[in-house]
């Protein structure tokens, strides 16, 4: 007993100043201002929202199905194929595909252009009636589906981070259910956050075929004769003010699409009308001129164009003069939906839609005032457990005390440490901690009484009375940390949150009641080791 | 000062009588989840959405459910904030059942709420605390996880207890636990209270904690039965129980002391989590020297007479053979 004292000392002053640092870091400005910058407060405490949402990432196999047949049309009469339809039947397989009208002599060839790499992803399977059957490999979709939540993800962020939100979190949710967690600390309009994580804001330019344009799908039909050319297809317009919306005949084919603009930022026009100026890559500009040039006012084919924003067309315009790399869409914008819509173009389209599970805000001033409750829960509830322990144990009630305050420290030092966040259940995490640092003092403390009314001198009394208490300690606490530990893995938000503090909380709990306490005792005891008398 | 020197209750002997008591709140409790109350659902596990306002002045209830009808809102209710003291709030909740099964549109609720105030108080102010749109799917998922984690913190305690004591201790131990989950749910159906994600968190805290005392109790039957393997299993329940009791009472009585602060101070959104928590800490205290330690004496009657019996079987077979 008693050995290495100055060492165990030395060791306690080491951690206090450790997890000291852990809250405060270097201290700079205030005191308060060095601890909100280490501890970070979840949502419920600093006010902000938090959103839920699922991809849709079945959408991303329906859409790689659908290029696949595009790219079957393309490829088979260059592969000596001809009469064969590829197509997809069954809109409740979106991974599958068939060829049909195969003839007998060109299936050989077929299945070569079917082992090619552009079909790498597929199962391929000729079927009794001559058809082919492609389904995406599960491999291939697994694949396929992670990347559609990692583009969106990445999407999510770039359109988060350009709304200038601090310390946004976005990040996969849930297991494995294609979820998306949001999290936008003072951000207190959900709304117009869902509207701009929400859009997909596909804007593509296509050539307007001269035909057209009509009043009603109807009127497009007769006036076509009856069948819409196979390259072409019907697009409905927005109408402008007063205007009825009108049905264009587009073609399918677009000749500038998403991923060729470069830049879209929100301009005005000549009448001081919001709108959308986009510059296009150098690539997308050449092809752009090109086709422009071609089309344009006084050529031999001159042209309009569309442009088309998710499967919409907002403005038809004739060409009048070649353009190389930079264009504007006007539309009836309100300056902040041309601000949005800007910001989407540029971070792009979300590779498949999605919807939201979740929303939930908290105001700044609820959150203030839930700190403040508690914080100051925390503090009466601890204050009143640190007197008690002072009347009921006398001069051990200073060892509890000690070992109550180092746990808090060291507790806070791991949130700053490990940047874990502190929610609201997590203050009352802090607060059953404090809770089982008594239980733990008071197990101890109970034990040396049990053995000093059985007769034993104070030293043997301190040395029992830990030895028996540890066990039970122990135990106790390695229940509490299990129940915690998987409170971690499936709880949720707040939960986690609270599961955090209370396991940090604990493990501080079995070294300070266990060790600290210990120290405190053995000091006292170190210089009348045998008529030492505890104050207990 | 010292509260119990040495106390020495025949706490087995009253089995009967906490048996009684166990039984009239854990029927009562039941009775109003099946008949009365049902689970009061929060929006957390229900879905819908619930909107907290405040007023800067005072609002005439009335008033509020008026705008509302106005706007189109539909199937709303509103419900004051009561801050404790007897002073009159002016936070209002106003929560919205969950409008269709799918989760398209799951926030429709929200722009006519906002809407109707906006329209009618504009002049006198107001400011939304919170919003919780929560969709079916996140709904049902959040309640899956909820029981989901109790149940696997159930289990991890049972496996960690059966490796360190025996099984029964384990079993006896769960059975007292999910008996405070009970009650204490059955405390919420009775004062129709509404179960959010925090107090899933309060009664697996709750859990964890009338385990605790649990274990303290069984760690000393543990040490009397290496001491004295003579005396019978009941004598020794009884004096680990008395042994413990300074020691529960005053733990339970501090663990009280900081959850009734946090009641008192923690207001209105750790209200449900903090009822949770006066509950389970008076009713997990209770159970482990009331449910889980009678239960190993019980256990260990019945088996003893089952290998009694099994005896007096093969006795006579044996006789017969010889």
């Amino acid at each position: 007993m008693g050995k290495n004292l100055g060492t165990k000392t030395a060791i306690i002053l080491a951690v206090l100043l450790f997890f000291t640092y852990g809250i405060i870091g270097i201290p700079h400005g205030s005191l308060k201002q060095s601890i909100a910058d280490r501890i970070h407060l979840g949502l419920d405490l600093k006010g902000g929202t938090h959103l839920v949402l699922a991809v849709h990432v079945a959408e991303a196999v329906g859409s790689t199905t659908d290029r696949t047949v595009q790219q079957l049309e393309s490829d088979m009469p260059g592969a000596g194929i001809a009469g064969a339809t590829p197509a997809k039947l069954d809109p409740a397989h979106p991974e599958s595909l068939t060829i049909t009208g195969v003839a007998v002599g060109q299936a050989s060839a077929l299945r070569t252009l079917l082992n090619g790499p552009n079909y790498a992803s597929y199962d391929v399977a000729s079927q009794p009636d001559g058809s082919f059957k492609l389904t995406m490999k599960p491999s291939a979709i697994t694949d396929l589906e992670s990347r559609t939540l990692d583009t969106s993800i990445e999407t999510i962020r770039e359109r988060i981070d350009k709304l200038g939100v601090s310390e946004p979190i976005i990040q996969k949710y849930g297991l494995g259910d294609n979820q998306i967690l949001v999290e936008l600390p003072g951000v207190d309009d959900p709304a117009r956050v869902e509207e701009i994580i929400q859009s997909t804001a596909k804007l593509a330019i296509h050539a307007v075929d001269p035909r057209g344009p009509w009043a009603s799908e109807t009127e497009a039909l007769a006036g076509l004769g009856g069948t819409i050319p196979p390259d072409s297809v019907l697009m409905k317009g927005e109408g402008s003010a007063g205007a009825p919306p009108m049905v264009y005949l587009l073609k399918r084919a677009a000749e500038v699409e998403g991923i060729d603009f470069r830049d879209a930022q929100p301009s005005q026009d000549i009448n001081g009308r919001p709108n959308i100026h986009f510059n296009l890559t150098t690539e997308a500009g050449e092809r752009f001129y090109k086709y422009t040039d071609e089309h344009k006012q006084g050529s031999s084919t001159p042209g309009a164009m569309a442009i088309v924003l998710d499967n919409s067309v907002k403005e038809v315009a004739s060409i009048q003069s070649a353009i190389r790399d930079s264009g504007e869409i006007t539309g009836a914008f309100t300056q902040q939906q041309a601000e949005d819509l800007s910001l989407m173009l540029r971070t792009g389209a979300l590779p498949a839609s999605i919807s939201y599970l979740e929303t939930r805000t908290v105001g700044p001033s609820l959150g203030a005032a839930s700190i403040h409750q508690g914080i100051m829960a925390a503090v009466f509830g601890m204050a009143a457990v640190m007197v008690f322990m002072l009347i009921y144990y006398r001069g051990a009630g200073i060892n509890a005390d000690l070992a109550l305050v180092l746990n808090l420290v060291i507790l806070l030092g791991f949130l700053g440490f490990t940047h874990a966040t502190l929610t609201l259940p997590g203050i009352a995490g802090v607060i059953l901690t404090i809770g089982m640092g008594v239980d733990s003092n008071v197990l101890i403390f109970e034990r040396i009484r049990e053995e000093l009314r059985a007769g034993k001198s104070a030293a043997a009394a301190v040395q029992g009375g830990f030895a028996h208490a540890l066990v039970t300690i122990i135990d106790t606490h390695v229940t509490t940390i299990v129940s915690a530990a998987i409170l971690f893995l499936f709880g949720t938000g707040p939960v986690r949150g609270f599961a955090v503090t209370l396991t940090f909380g604990l493990l501080a709990n079995i070294v300070t009641s266990v060790f600290v306490s210990r120290v405190i005792f053995d000091s006292h005891l170190k210089n009348n080791p045998r008529g030492a008398e505890l104050s207990i | 000062m010292e509260l119990f020197r040495s106390t020495n209750i025949d706490w087995l002997g009253k089995k009967w009588y906490f048996l009684g008591f166990s039984l009239i709140f854990s029927v009562a409790g039941l009775l109003s989840m099946l008949f009365w109350h049902g689970i009061p659902k929060g929006v957390d596990f229900k879905g819908g959405t619930q909107i907290t306002v405040k007023f800067d002045q005072v609002p005439n209830e009335d008033h509020v459910r008026s705008a509302m009808d106005h706007a189109g809102v539909k199937d709303f209710r509103i419900q004051r904030i009561s801050n404790g003291v007897s002073q009159v709030s002016n936070e209002v909740i106003i929560a919205l059942p969950i409008n269709s099964a799918t989760d398209t549109n799951h926030d429709q609720g929200r722009a006519a709420v906002q809407n109707a105030l906006s329209a009618n108080y504009h002049d006198s102010g107001f400011t939304i605390l919170q919003e919780d749109i929560v969709g079916p799917t996140a709904g049902k998922q959040l309640q899956k996880q909820a029981i989901y984690a109790t149940l696997y913190s159930l289990l991890g305690m049972l496996l960690y207890l059966w490796f360190r004591f025996e099984l029964i201790y384990g079993v006896a131990a769960v059975v007292a636990v999910f008996h405070d989950t009970l009650i204490t749910i059955g405390a919420f159906s009775l004062t129709n209270q509404e179960l959010t994600l925090t107090v899933i968190a309060a009664i697996l805290t709750l859990i964890g904690y009338s385990m605790n005392d649990t274990v303290v109790v069984f760690d000393r039957i543990r040490e009397n039965l290496a001491l004295s393997r003579r005396e019978d299993l009941a004598t020794i329940v009884n004096r680990s129980i008395n042994q413990t009791l300074s020691r529960t009472v005053l733990s339970s009585g501090l663990t009280f002391l900081t959850v009734l602060s946090l009641f008192v101070f923690g207001g209105e959104v750790l209200h449900g989590f903090s009822f949770a928590l006066v509950v389970g800490i008076l009713i997990g205290t209770y159970s482990s020297i009331a449910v889980a330690a009678p239960m190993l004496v019980a256990w260990q009657d019945w088996r003893s007479r089952k290998n009694q019996q099994a005896k007096a079987a093969t006795l006579p077979a044996g006789r017969a053979r010889a």
